[in-house]
């Protein structure tokens, strides 16, 4: 079929559209997420010294919080889902995430610390992108499998058990989002320091090579 | 936009309602503000607040949206209950003693129930409705369990209820039974109900003991709910009402935005 049309006419960009707006709606149910369950977590903290901010946190009361919680969980996970079947269906993950060799992975965490990484290619994930990319994703499905669990912990109580029960559970998510913030630092921080990648992130950036890509 | 609504019962309000003088003293400026400068200035009020997804408060169109949302997920959480599935039980080395404490006033200013003259009432689709006293209902038959109870707030402890199965108790009343809420009426005037699936559980009774002891004044005496899938909020304590009815009434906490549902 493409091969019919113009090479003109087919131009696939770094970040197709249908990417970029699970992206975006992934960054607002991120920020909805993460700060009503701040909310949430003040009411009964795992850490005793660990109390978020009042200026950090979304809603009024706490059932406040756990009404933005409980409607941020719906975007999360319909968005979640859908860009995880895009990213199998389409290739995107296998093209663009892996493979993640080992030998790759030391040199550009190497080059990373000592501020070396090159990022002159964005349509090329470096092995360090790539690990973290993949993590994050995993984390991801983690987290929405224990809050899961934490919203119906005696109708999924198999679930439960198997994740160790209901106070385990809750430390995982919490740590889960202990790394997608730490992520979100990292990540925020780069995309700063290249807005490059920002900008594609909204136009969709560069357009690439179909053959170069299935080749790399 | 729904307008101006009937002030709630609120622990986060003044009781004794807003101070008026303000409004009456600068009523002429109020009747010179231009009403379409206002209605320009509420909808990107209204745009900023969804952009920014701050919360404007506990009233408005973001809170409507909300407790919308959490209406919605009542149904999810109606189509995921499952109603022959048994919570996981406990032995009796679990069991905290006593039980955690926990309601929206200090455990100080519990105010104690008289057994003695106390009765539970009973009203709405129910055959027959005699009152019971604690006697009578300690004539019925005891079912025990130790299950765990789970706060809407996070943390959880282990406890060992006895006392009446619901489903008994309503069946031998008379109860309609395909009716959709059990509402329960509380000394301190909290309210509670249940959808008649969660009422009809196996592990949903009308507790008297605790780790096989009456239970004592804080945590519900003479007689509470108890039912291992809903959140601790849920379990009303010092019942002195039970009406089973078909008309959805708000309650304590969903009043104040909490989910209603609020199933584990």
């Amino acid at each position: 079929m493409q091969s019919t049309r113009p090479a003109e006419m087919h131009v696939r960009r770094l970040h197709p559209l249908p990417l970029r707006i699970m992206h975006w709606v992934n960054a607002i149910a991120m920020l909805i997420m993460i700060s009503s369950g701040w909310k949430i977590y003040n009411d009964d903290v795992i850490l005793g010294w660990l109390h978020f901010p009042d200026a950090l946190t979304l809603g009024h009361w706490a059932q406040h919080g756990l009404q933005w919680h409980f409607f941020g969980m719906w975007i999360l996970a319909l968005n979640g889902i859908a860009y995880m079947t895009y990213g199998l269906v389409t290739g995107r993950f296998r093209r663009m995430l892996f493979p993640i060799r080992w030998r790759e992975l030391l040199k550009d965490m190497y080059d990373a610390v000592h501020f070396r990484l090159a990022h002159d290619d964005p349509t090329h994930y470096n092995a360090v992108q790539r690990l973290l990319y993949v993590g994050i994703l995993l984390v991801g499905v983690v987290i929405v499998i224990t809050g899961l669990v934490l919203w119906k912990p005696i109708q999924f109580s198999e679930l439960t058990a198997l994740l160790g029960g209901f106070q385990t559970v809750r430390i995982i998510h919490f740590l889960c989002m202990s790394a997608i913030v730490l992520f979100l630092i990292v990540h925020v921080t780069l995309a700063l320091l290249v807005p490059r990648t920002l900008v594609a992130m909204v136009t969709g950036g560069p357009a690439i090579n179909e053959m170069k890509a299935k080749a790399s | 936009m729904s307008g101006i609504r009937s002030p709630r019962r609120s622990l986060f309000r003044p009781k004794g309602g807003i101070d008026q003088s303000i409004l009456r003293e600068h009523k002429a400026l109020i009747e010179r503000i231009d009403r379409r400068k206002v209605l320009r200035g509420t909808l990107s009020l209204g745009a900023l607040s969804l952009l920014t997804g701050c919360d404007v408060g506990e009233t408005g169109p973001v809170q409507n949206f909300l407790r919308a949302v959490s209406g919605w997920n009542d149904k999810v959480q109606e189509f995921i209950f499952r109603p022959d599935h048994l919570a996981p039980t406990y032995s009796e080395a679990d069991v905290v003693k006593p039980p955690r404490f926990n309601a929206h006033y200090d455990v100080e200013d519990v105010k104690p129930v008289d057994g003695s003259t106390w009765k539970l009432e009973l009203s709405g689709l129910i055959a027959d409705k005699r009152p019971w006293t604690a006697q009578q209902l300690a004539q019925l038959p005891e079912q025990s369990m130790i299950i765990r109870h789970i706060c809407v707030e996070g943390w959880d402890y282990i406890g060992q209820w006895s006392g009446v199965n619901l489903r008994q108790f309503l069946e031998r009343v008379g109860a309609d039974l395909t009716a959709k809420y059990v509402f329960f009426r509380c000394a301190d005037d909290y309210t509670e109900s249940l959808d008649m699936p969660s009422a009809l559980h196996a592990q949903t009774m009308l507790a008297t003991k605790y780790a096989g002891d009456p239970i004592t004044d804080p945590f519900g005496f003479p007689l509470r709910l108890r039912t291992a899938t809903k959140l601790g909020f849920k379990n009303a304590k010092w019942v002195t009402g039970i009406e089973v009815t078909n008309d959805f009434q708000e309650t304590f906490w969903s009043k104040q935005g909490f989910n209603w549902f609020a199933g584990i």
